[in-house]
């Protein structure tokens, strides 16, 4: 596994931290300084994140400072997450938390309920928000390394990516069943572990491999392995990169991205009966 | 600018500012940053499209480009572009005016 990473687990401690009980998550390279004050949260952290967490002496490329609501209440009407930004600030909310970020300072601050949801919705956006101006991007599918490669598996809710995840072989590296993580390289691509973990409740492997192939998820009765027609495999695509922000420029840049990623890695249809044959198709 | 039924001989079309489009696979494929509708050009769309820059009326194009490209007859081309420049500029894809549309309003054949 000579592509793959792995990060060091390791928290400052409250007594060098004056108060603070920082932890620092290293997703997809880039990491990211979060500041609490709440000792239980700060624990949640550790745990949600476990094998992301990096010292949190290392260089970080943002913070935010995270207060939390006690007693748990509603920190927001708003129901449906909403991103939109203002001079320069992206401003991120939902019934859980609020949220604000400034990029060209490093910085944003946190109002949220003692719950890893909306710390994990306020990392999928801002990562987003990252690697959209990169090139790279979130995408609703499992993957995993297999023989030093990555391969994704994309699809909609119920098309089988916490089966195929379920079913991997021991010589599998999970990255995630939930949310793919990819990042432009070069001229080529990169898909990274991440901790957001779907029904399989198993957090990705912090590792990394370049991408071999993209594939998209359905159920039936035999395994086999299809070509896609290029407008199909990129409405697909589309339909499955996370994208929160209303925002004109940005969506070009997700449109670009996304036609970018299929000229250079092959996509197909992977039709599949559950069970761990499927595999043989995948190496 | 008018979206409704479309008189060919005074019809200039340019493509907005506010879409993404890529040839991919041999298909133009574009997407409105508006609404993030998604479109796919056929071979006949697609040529309309590169085709529309603003300056050249829509019948022109059909008659010097389609036509002759396609061995299509013009009044069976007229109907197809008049569809579908009408559904387009519903989406705020194409412009439509009974005047030249200055390039500033226009976008390229392959936004970025």
């Amino acid at each position: 596994m000579g592509e793959s990473r792995k990060a060091g687990v390791s928290t400052m401690p409250l007594s060098q931290a004056g108060g603070s009980l920082d932890v620092s998550v290293e997703i997809g390279g880039l990491p990211i300084l979060l500041r609490t004050r709440d000792a239980d949260f700060r624990t949640l952290l550790e745990n949600r994140y476990a094998g992301f967490v990096r010292p949190a002496s290392a260089a970080t490329a943002f913070s935010f400072d995270i207060d939390v609501v006690r007693p748990e209440r509603t920190v927001s009407d708003v129901e449906e997450l909403e991103v939109w930004a203002e001079d320069g600030i992206w401003y991120l909310e939902r019934g859980d938390f609020r949220a604000h970020w400034d990029p060209r300072i490093g910085r944003g601050r946190i109002l949220q309920a003692l719950s890893p949801y909306a710390i994990d919705s306020v990392l999928r956006v801002v990562h987003t928000l990252v690697q959209a101006p990169e090139g790279g991007f979130l995408l609703r599918g499992a993957s995993a390394i297999r023989n030093g490669r990555a391969f994704l598996f994309s699809g909609v809710s119920g098309a089988g990516k916490t089966t195929i995840s379920s079913l991997a072989p021991s010589d599998a590296v999970l990255l995630t069943d939930e949310i793919s993580y990819i990042r432009r390289e070069g001229e080529g691509y990169r898909a990274c572990g991440t901790p957001f973990a779907g029904e399989l409740a198993r957090v990705g492997e912090n590792a990394a491999a370049p991408i071999e192939r993209l594939f998209f998820l359905a159920k039936g009765p035999d395994n086999r392995i299809e070509p896609v027609e290029s407008a199909d495999a990129l409405r697909m695509l589309l339909r499955n990169i996370l994208f929160f922000a209303d925002d004109s420029s940005l969506v070009k840049m997700v449109f670009r991205s996304a036609c970018e990623f299929l000229t250079r890695v092959p996509a197909f249809r992977l039709t599949f009966y559950p069970d761990a044959r499927v595999w043989d198709l995948i190496q | 600018m008018t979206q409704s039924k479309l008189v060919m001989t005074d019809t200039y079309i340019a493509r907005s500012t506010a879409i993404a489009a890529r040839m991919l696979g041999g298909e133009m494929m574009i997407m409105s940053a508006v609404d993030s509708t998604f479109f796919t050009l056929n071979e006949v769309a697609t040529v309309i499209w590169q085709a529309a820059d603003g300056r050249t009326p829509l019948a022109e194009i059909i008659e010097h480009r389609i036509c002759p490209e396609f061995e299509v007859e013009p009044e069976i081309a007229l109907r197809d572009a008049e569809e579908f420049v009408t559904e387009l500029s519903e989406h705020g894809i194409l412009l439509v005016s009974d005047q030249p549309i200055p390039e500033t309003k226009a976008g390229t054949a392959e936004a970025q």
